[in-house]
């Protein structure tokens, strides 16, 4: 299966052990042993939902940090449009922008422009797209590893075009290393990033390229530094007009790409367990009038990444309000991205490989019967998903014990049915409906 | 000579009954990755599943589903308890359907279910009696 890089780290200092983030887990990824929680790594697909859920901090993203991007001669940072969206009503993006140059960066560049781009050449390619519908939205890095794990049928639905922190950050580097007489390796582009997932999308890329993002910061890390900063420089001059702009604007708010793209039969769905439910659908061959599906792992959209600060319904209403301050004045001229879109500057080559989720064995017969021995377990066990065997549930648990990395005596409930001489699935909560 | 590996699951399929329709393929599906099947075929099992589900629950009172999976194939067996087919072979040509116009207005009721089972089948047996119900065979090559 190969190495797996992975946004989130267990702390185990930190980690005291209170099962918060084994529940949370949408994909069974974790168990708790000897007290601390341990991710299983093929199982994971960096959602952050963890993170989120830990009450003791204890799971750490792996973001970089100013410290890693002493190597570099000149630094520019790439906000996530999601910064525009964190800070008061009237602190402006290119206030923010301005502030990112006095924290540590030598300069700013907006991505929401890029986000333009991204939505005019995904136009252009579903105007052209004769294929089977509907097409899927490629920028979430955890929607696109689900689909490499479970649903390998529609990986070619996702569409190859290269996300708005790519296109800005080529483009950064290629007008910097002019400007400044610099090689690109010596400049360091910075995303600055709602949501762990983004650092695997920078060092692990699913179509194994080379991405010319060099890290990604937390936007928690950046926040307060960025706040005194934004102080500091005290009121903008109205008058001066605001050079962020555009429909990219609104992409960190769930629904935004589809709003940015000119097709009309297309739609959004937020939030993990609704978009595997979606993603069945689509498996079972309904919605093929649909156009386009933009899937976000977060039900807020990237404006509710687990690396924000502000609360995402706060962030949402400030984000939408600049979509309706600057939204429609375009940034991009549709017929230069037309042409950049002829030459394929926008599109990805190579396909995305499916990794699905370990089998039960390699050889299939074994794995029949393995799978029928879990069943049989699961059937022994209270079904009470109590989690206190340090598996999220008695299914997972019995999984566990068949693959041989629990013993069945972690089951507490069984434990204690055993030292009431009770014997079988009768024990422990079950008895309590007999 | 050994006992050949076989893994079993009986589900029931409850007629009209939309919010809990598509949860057996959905377990079919996750069962057979476990398993470890290659993707092309699960995605033959889970359409031939699926499009028989619905019909239990488009046509039928109540129906039961059967996986079963050997190390040569999977086979899925439903029986349902509904009005059944008048003429199987009408019922199998494409775009056929007598479904009501409510459940066309769902989307379903297109005609194309038998005929997408047969067509993601290596082997498809259909038996029907009138007034009693529908028996469905399906097997797949691993």
């Amino acid at each position: 299966m190969g190495e797996f890089f992975h946004s989130v780290r267990v702390a185990p200092e930190k980690c005291k052990g209170r099962m918060a983030c084994l529940r949370a887990c949408p994909t069974e990824a974790i168990r708790v042993r000897n007290g601390k929680a341990v991710i299983l790594e093929d199982r994971c697909i960096d959602c952050g939902e963890c993170a989120r859920a830990c009450p003791n901090a204890a799971i750490v993203p792996q973001t970089s940090s100013f410290t890693d991007f002493s190597r570099f001669k000149y630094t520019v940072a790439l906000p996530s449009p999601v910064l525009y969206g964190q800070f008061r009503r009237d602190v402006l993006p290119r206030t923010i922008l301005a502030g990112l140059g006095k924290i540590g960066f030598d300069d700013a560049c907006d991505v929401a422009c890029a986000s333009e781009a991204a939505s005019i050449a995904i136009d252009e390619y579903l105007s052209r797209h004769r294929g089977p519908l509907p097409l899927l939205s490629p920028f979430c890095p955890t929607v696109v590893r689900l689909i490499q794990a479970r649903f390998s049928n529609l990986i070619d639905l996702l569409i190859p075009i290269d996300s708005p922190m790519e296109i800005a950050a080529r483009d950064v580097k290629h007008r910097k290393s002019k400007e400044l007489g610099l090689r690109r390796d010596e400049i360091g582009v910075i995303y600055v990033t709602p949501c762990p997932a983004k650092m695997v999308a920078i060092k692990y890329p699913p179509r194994k390229r080379v991405s010319h993002v060099d890290g990604a910061i937390a936007i928690s890390d950046v926040y307060f530094p960025l706040l005194s900063a934004i102080a500091e420089a005290g009121n903008d001059q109205p008058e001066q007009e605001e050079p962020v702009r555009g429909t990219g604007l609104g992409w960190p708010v769930l629904g935004g790409q589809v709003s940015s793209l000119r097709a009309e039969n297309s739609l959004a769905v937020g939030g993990l367990s609704d978009v595997e439910r979606i993603l069945e659908e689509i498996e079972n061959g309904k919605l093929s009038d649909v156009q386009f599906v933009e899937c976000q792992a977060c039900p807020q959209g990237c404006c509710g990444g687990s690396l924000t600060v502000e609360n995402p319904y706060f962030a949402r209403s400030k984000i939408l309000n600049l979509v309706a301050r600057f939204g429609s004045t375009p940034c991009q001229d549709r017929r230069k991205i037309h042409d950049l879109y002829q030459k394929n500057y926008f599109s990805l080559p190579g396909r995305i490989p499916s990794r699905p989720f370990a089998p039960l064995d390699k050889d299939i017969s074994r794995a029949i019967a393995k799978r029928k021995l879990i069943q049989e377990t699961h059937e022994t066990l209270p079904q009470i998903d109590c989690g206190a065997c340090g598996a999220p549930t008695c299914r997972s648990f019995a999984e566990d014990v068949v693959l041989e990395r629990a013993p069945l005596e972690d089951c507490l409930v069984l434990a204690a049915g055993r030292a009431a001489g009770r014997t079988g699935r009768n024990t422990g909560a079950k008895v309590r409906t007999a | 000579m050994p006992v050949e590996p076989l893994f079993l699951q009986r589900f029931d399929v409850a007629g009209r009954d939309f919010t809990g329709a598509g949860k057996a393929s959905t377990t079919i599906k996750s069962i057979l990755r476990e398993i470890g099947i290659a993707p092309a075929v699960i995605r033959r099992a889970a359409i031939a599943a699926y499009e028989a589900e619905m019909n239990v629950v488009l046509y039928a009172r109540k129906g039961t589903m059967e996986l079963r999976v050997t190390p040569r194939d999977i086979q899925i067996k439903v029986c349902d308890e509904g009005s059944g087919i008048a003429d199987i072979g009408l019922a199998m040509q494409e775009g056929y359907s007598t479904a009501s116009e409510e459940i066309r207005e769902m989307g379903f009721g297109a005609g194309m279910g038998l005929p997408n089972i047969q067509r993601n089948a290596d082997t498809f047996h259909i038996s029907s009696v009138v007034g009693q119900g529908t028996n469905l065979e399906i097997v797949i090559r691993v």
